[in-house]
């Protein structure tokens, strides 16, 4: 065949298409410091920081300065943050405790096994609901009438089912990420396009094939969203479980600040819960991000499907 | 479902130029009773072996239904679609489909696009990857096997498609609207590459089309289709000599007699379907009504 010079005319018009020398012996740290200065040189970090001054502007104006009416008995900003910083707090907790990070290790690894037993769970089942018609007629429908059950409801029968104040939390924080993962993992099989799988069997793949090599991967978008709600949803399942029973961990440390009216932990509870939430959250978007680079570059060349 | 990949797989090697399939009195009916909607009636056409045959025809005609039987994903209501006299039943390695839309796995890269079929046989063999190189220079791909297909052009993605077909040298390649929704020019440059491939391999080959000029330029026959419920209306053959360029065809008087031809064809064809209220059949005559004017 003759060196074609129409495909060297078909690859030059493609702008972003780099051919692999281009982009070949740029490391991952390089890469991750540049898109840090790209970050910084975009308006998106000046424009976070006017969000949270806006919003804790408005949160001392309203309890320290206006003191609006029912706002009088909520702890203010330099309160809470004077709290949370002393070496000496007036409620005994803050940075400086031990118990503070107690209480945060205790919710993590509760927030963990959860989310772990609800992953190893809920994607296997999320994949054959999706893959199997008639599995989903059997379990669907038992499924759906479950999922808008309350975590809170299943206080009660969670106590009675299992022995001791650790298990229940963990049942509790367990189901509610467990519903979020499996439907999102079906949704991401059904949303598979019917072109890949008839390709894979046109190209001479049995089912498992089909299965490892186009369902899995191909849903996989949908069950890192997923993942992400999971964990998300699995922090507030959390609290109320702490609420109920247990001695340590960040729901109870905002549920005894309340019965005891020591206001700023409650508050210092919350943004601790706030901040580990969001850290887990990045930590699965990152896995994702890391084990899905086709879908993340698809994204980043602005995705023209 | 090994043994039978390995018997179809081992008929492959069998003929270089490809198999023959035969296509007789198909019929295919979507729902039944009052809801039937006939999409192919009584339709038989041959696919000689190592002939490239397009098949053309208003859009929303069935031709898609029919590739589908073809490739066995669907079975026709009734009539034979036999492969080499084997009744073809269901998806096989020995008929592969290039489809519409890119069907390429966004989430490997060009390289293990190329290797699936191989490696869903268990063939990632020296002899295979080599071919895959080979494969991967034919089309042009060579500095683009690590990247995904979200990272191609449209053209090139079409191109890393051939090679992930051709890879399992299948005795029938089938091509649905293969170049469809690329733009002019790399349309015009994928026919002509694409013309090179097929006078470079000879193999048993199908391509569906909408446009007349791509028809003739590629095929050594034509098989122009009826409305919905489609049926073979004319057979033209195409005695043009290959290699062909596609300012030889423009210039060709028997080309030009060739598309005259078709094009009456289709139009009355499109007439019909635009009688009963075809939105594609109304564009299709726009179209033809400027390209008229235009010559």
């Amino acid at each position: 065949m003759t060196e074609a010079s129409p495909l060297r005319a078909l690859n030059r018009d493609v702008s972003l298409g780099l051919a692999d020398d281009a982009v070949r012996g740029i490391s991952p740290l390089a890469l991750a410091i540049h898109r840090f200065l790209l970050w910084l040189r975009s308006p998106r970090p000046y424009l976070m920081i006017v969000g949270f001054t806006l919003f804790i502007g408005f949160w001392y104006l309203a309890v320290e300065v206006w003191k609006l009416p029912r706002f009088s008995e909520m702890p203010g900003p330099t309160e809470v943050v004077r709290e949370w910083f002393s070496r000496n707090p007036t409620y005994g907790l803050s940075v400086f405790t031990p118990e503070y990070y107690l209480h945060i290790w205790v919710s993590t690894r509760r927030v963990a096994i959860a989310f772990f037993l609800a992953t190893a769970i809920g994607v296997p089942l999320g994949l054959f609901l999706g893959w199997s018609e008639r599995f989903k007629q059997y379990v669907f429908p038992v499924f759906e009438l479950l999922r808008p059950v309350p975590p809170l409801a299943w206080v009660p029968l969670a106590i009675v089912m299992f022995k001791g104040s650790e298990t229940p939390i963990i049942f509790l924080t367990f189901l509610a990420s467990f519903y979020a993962t499996a439907l999102n993992t079906m949704l991401g099989v059904e949303s598979i396009d019917v072109s890949y799988t008839r390709a894979a069997s046109c190209l001479g793949a049995t089912r498992w094939q089909v299965f490892r090599h186009v369902i899995v991967p191909g849903a996989m978008p949908f069950i890192f969203t997923g993942l992400q709600i999971s964990v998300g949803v699995a922090w507030f399942s959390l609290v109320a479980g702490e609420m109920v029973s247990g001695q340590y961990g960040l729901g109870y440390v905002i549920n005894t600040s309340y019965t005891m009216v020591r206001y700023p932990t409650i508050v210092i509870g919350m943004i601790t819960l706030g901040i580990v939430g969001y850290v887990t959250s990045a930590a699965v978007r990152f896995v994702g991000d890391h084990l899905m680079q086709w879908r993340t570059r698809e994204l980043a060349l602005g995705g023209d499907r | 479902m090994n043994i039978q990949q390995m018997a179809q797989s081992s008929q492959v090697i069998s003929s270089p130029l490809g198999s023959q399939i035969s296509v007789t009195n198909v019929s295919k009916i979507y729902g039944a009773g009052d809801f039937a909607k006939e999409v192919v009636r009584d339709c038989s056409f041959t696919l000689d072996r190592g002939k490239l045959t397009v098949m053309i025809g208003p859009s929303g005609c069935g031709k898609s239904t029919l590739i589908r039987m073809l490739a066995g994903f669907e079975r026709p209501s009734s009539g034979a679609i036999t492969l080499d006299g084997k009744a073809v039943s269901r998806p096989g390695l020995d008929r592969l489909v290039v489809f519409q839309e890119s069907a390429l796995f966004p989430w490997m890269s060009t390289y293990d696009n190329i290797m699936f079929g191989p490696r869903a046989r268990g063939e990632d063999t020296p002899e295979m990857r080599a071919y895959a190189e080979e494969l991967l220079h034919k089309v042009g791909l060579d500095g683009f096997r690590k990247k995904y297909p979200a990272q191609l052009s449209g053209g090139m993605q079409r191109r890393a498609e051939l090679a992930r077909s051709m890879i399992n040298k299948p005795a029938v390649m089938i091509l649905d609207e293969p170049f469809r929704g690329l733009d002019a020019m790399t349309k015009k440059l994928m026919q002509e590459y694409y013309s090179n491939l097929y006078e470079e391999f000879r193999r048993t080959t199908f391509f569906v089309t909408t446009d007349i000029d791509e028809a003739i330029y590629l095929a050594d026959r034509i098989l122009i289709m009826t409305n919905i419920p489609t049926q073979v209306r004319a057979v033209i053959n195409v005695d043009l000599p290959r290699p062909r360029h596609v300012e030889d065809i423009t210039e060709n008087d028997d080309a030009n007699a060739i598309k005259m031809r078709a094009l009456s064809l289709l139009h009355e064809e499109a007439m019909k379907s635009f009688a009963r209220g075809s939105k594609a059949a109304a564009d299709f005559v726009d179209a033809y009504a400027k390209r008229i004017n235009k010559e």
